[in-house]
């Protein structure tokens, strides 16, 4: 096996709020490496961008900050870098690509311009060889006629096209590790498997790890070599994508997994739901965040956090359910 | 694009020779005769002498007549004489005009690059002291009036500490090269323009604020900072340009009210544009003069909204429109 690109540990990340500390991400760990890909799921809050911004050191600070563990990249812990150094990785060795591809071009810009800066800030190359560049990730990403969209402003171009531009000029410093911050849920489906399919196809090509961040327990079961579940700041459940959708350990995951719609389901029955909300991340009790929706729940839960228990393999999940116990004599 | 324009220019005529019949009739209505006036300046005349200034000046003829001879004469770039001063209307006005642009544009100029750059420090830290004094300056420079700013402006330098000429625009009795008088014109020009530029300062340096304050949170800037730009190139290339548009809209639309404030200010210091001649032909009874210098500042008003146009079509590519 080789060395991971990413490797995270233990990270924690708290946010000061008039409430109080919030602890938005508490012992988060989980690795990448060399042209994986893993995707990270879990419902709205949960800490997934947090955790994706996290790596790029791009928390806002206040009224966050990374209280302990490590993020190491390749060997390198990203916490303890100076923002000098922090600037070179980002966008050279890490990319990442957000949610709003309306919103994440500069409208005064235009996209040829705004991929040859990216260039320019990582590589020593005149600005003509950077505007070509720029023309050529175009090409490479599948936007028709990039000489001509490389001159475009990005209200000229439609989402689609846009969050390709987004792709392509995270591409361009071709990165050890890509970043995927739901990237097609602005998107039309249509669009959408176009968007997860040119992502899949580059990492093939280049070796990018990928880190996916998603609702799409679709894209998930097709891309995904890795999967983390995360709930509450948490990461919950852990392992091959196989393993985690086959199998599912945590209660939360196999309540995910129940309520994604399928088409060979019976019309008549309701979607099943997960009952509750996330709670708030400033008053988390002492045990186990999903306790008070959990149907399993049993008072030991809300005692204490469960740890991660291996089940098989590198599949491991946090639930005292999955705990050996001290069979009664 | 060159319909658009074409279509600007049609407007801009329209309005220009709606703006003409509106101050004509507008004049009329104000109290005041002027032929008294002249017949005054004169020191006293008989109702003969009286009729004489009424037909020489074409005062006698019905409303209609005098506003169709005003537009023929106007059109033909012919504005009549000033009564008081007793020169074409044009001539005076072409005379004043380059002191006021002068002062407006050094006051505008003024306002608009320390205002945007210090709305920018500020945002930099919107808690910070930076920030807490722009705010603080902005609502001083805001409140108080231009009058008033100048009054205090002339105490403090010309009687407290005589750092500049608080009157005029030229010294008379020095002589030199054109270096010299342009340095001194330059020596005059501070107090009026400081004057008038303090007031939009803190316009602009408010806005500018709040406007980026507004940039910094948008999407392409996280885009920026996640490939790896600098806090310097975010705040000045990525944000400033998107947080410029509100302010140049601003202080397009605010030209006029700018040349106004400046009638006030050139009242103060003595500075001889046309704010100094509309105030002295108002008093006169000038009807020729105050006509010509409204007409002169409408036609200032549209040049600089079809600049303001141009500038922010320049900076914000989704006003240029097509592909």
């Amino acid at each position: 096996m080789t060395d991971p690109v990413l490797d995270i540990r233990n990270l924690k990340v708290d946010f000061a709020t008039r409430r109080g500390t919030a602890h938005v991400l508490d012992d988060v760990s989980f690795s990448v490496a060399p042209g994986e890909l893993l995707a990270i799921v879990g419902e709205s809050g949960c800490g997934k961008s947090m955790t994706a911004l996290s790596v790029l050191g791009l928390i806002p600070s206040p009224p966050g900050k990374v209280v302990g563990g490590s993020i190491l990249f390749q060997g390198r812990d990203l916490t303890k870098l100076r923002p000098s150094e922090m600037r070179k990785i980002r966008g050279g060795d890490i990319a990442m690509i957000f949610q709003e591809p309306m919103t994440s071009l500069n409208p005064v810009f235009t996209c040829g311009e705004q991929i040859a800066e990216a260039v320019r800030l990582h590589q020593k190359v005149s600005p003509r060889a950077a505007f070509a560049r720029a023309v050529d990730m175009l090409r490479a990403v599948g936007i028709p006629e990039p000489e001509l969209r490389a001159r475009a402003y990005p209200h000229q171009l439609s989402g689609g096209m846009r969050q390709r531009v987004m792709i392509a000029m995270a591409l361009s410093c071709e990165p050890k590790l890509l970043i995927a911050d739901e990237p097609t849920t602005a998107l039309d489906v249509t669009v959408q498997a176009q968007i997860f399919g040119l992502l899949d196809e580059l990492r093939q090509k280049t070796g990018t790890a990928i880190v996916l961040i998603t609702h799409d327990m679709g894209a998930v079961a097709e891309m995904a070599d890795k999967v983390a579940v995360m709930y509450a700041g948490r990461v919950i459940e852990r392992g091959p994508a196989d393993a985690v959708l086959d199998d599912p350990g945590h209660p939360y995951t196999r309540g995910l997994l129940a309520s994604i719609p399928r088409v060979d389901a019976d019309p008549d029955t309701d979607l099943p739901e997960i009952p509750g909300i996330v709670p708030a991340l400033t008053d988390l009790g002492r045990g186990c965040a999903f306790a008070p929706r959990c149907p399993l729940a049993v008072d030991a839960c809300h005692a204490a956090q469960p740890r991660h228990v291996a089940m098989t393999g590198d599949h491991s999940a946090a639930c005292i359910q999955l705990e050996p116990r001290e069979v009664p004599a | 694009m060159f319909r658009r324009i074409l279509r600007q220019l049609l407007y801009a005529a329209a309005l220009i020779l709606a703006v003409l019949v509106l101050n004509f009739l507008l004049i009329q209505l104000a109290p005041g005769d002027p032929a008294e006036v002249i017949a005054g300046e004169m020191g006293g005349a008989s109702a003969e002498v009286m009729a004489a200034i009424r037909q020489q000046y074409g005062l006698d003829k019905p409303l209609l007549t005098q506003l169709g001879l005003y537009l023929g004469r106007a059109l033909q770039g012919d504005l009549g004489m000033s009564y008081f001063y007793n020169r074409p209307v044009v001539d005076l006005i072409l005379s004043r005009l380059g002191p006021t642009m002068l002062l407006v544009a050094t006051a505008l100029g003024f306002a608009l690059i320390v205002g945007t750059r210090l709305g920018m420090l500020a945002s930099r830290n919107p808690r910070g002291i930076a920030s807490a004094l722009v705010t603080v300056l902005s609502l001083v420079g805001y409140s108080a009036p231009v009058f008033w700013t100048g009054l205090m402006l002339v105490i403090l330098f010309g009687a407290t500490i005589p750092l500049f000429p608080i009157a005029g625009m030229i010294d008379v009795v020095k002589q030199g090269g054109l270096l010299s008088r342009v340095l001194d014109i330059a020596h005059h020009l501070v107090l009026p323009a400081l004057t008038l530029g303090l007031v939009y300062l803190a316009q602009y340096s408010r806005l500018t604020r709040a406007s980026m304050l507004e940039v910094l949170g948008a999407d392409y800037i996280r885009t920026a900072r996640a490939k790896g730009v600098s806090e310097r190139q975010v705040f000045g290339r990525h944000a400033f340009r998107n947080a410029l548009l509100p302010v140049v809209t601003v202080a397009g639309m605010q030209f006029g009210a700018i040349i106004s404030g400046a009638v006030l200010v050139e009242t103060v210091f003595s500075w001889p544009g046309l704010g100094t001649l509309a105030f002295q032909s108002i008093l006169a009874r000038d009807y020729p003069t105050v006509l010509g210098i409204l007409f002169f500042s409408t036609l200032i008003v549209i040049i600089a909204n079809l600049l303001t146009d141009f500038v922010s079509r320049l900076l914000d590519p989704r006003l240029a429109g097509g592909r």
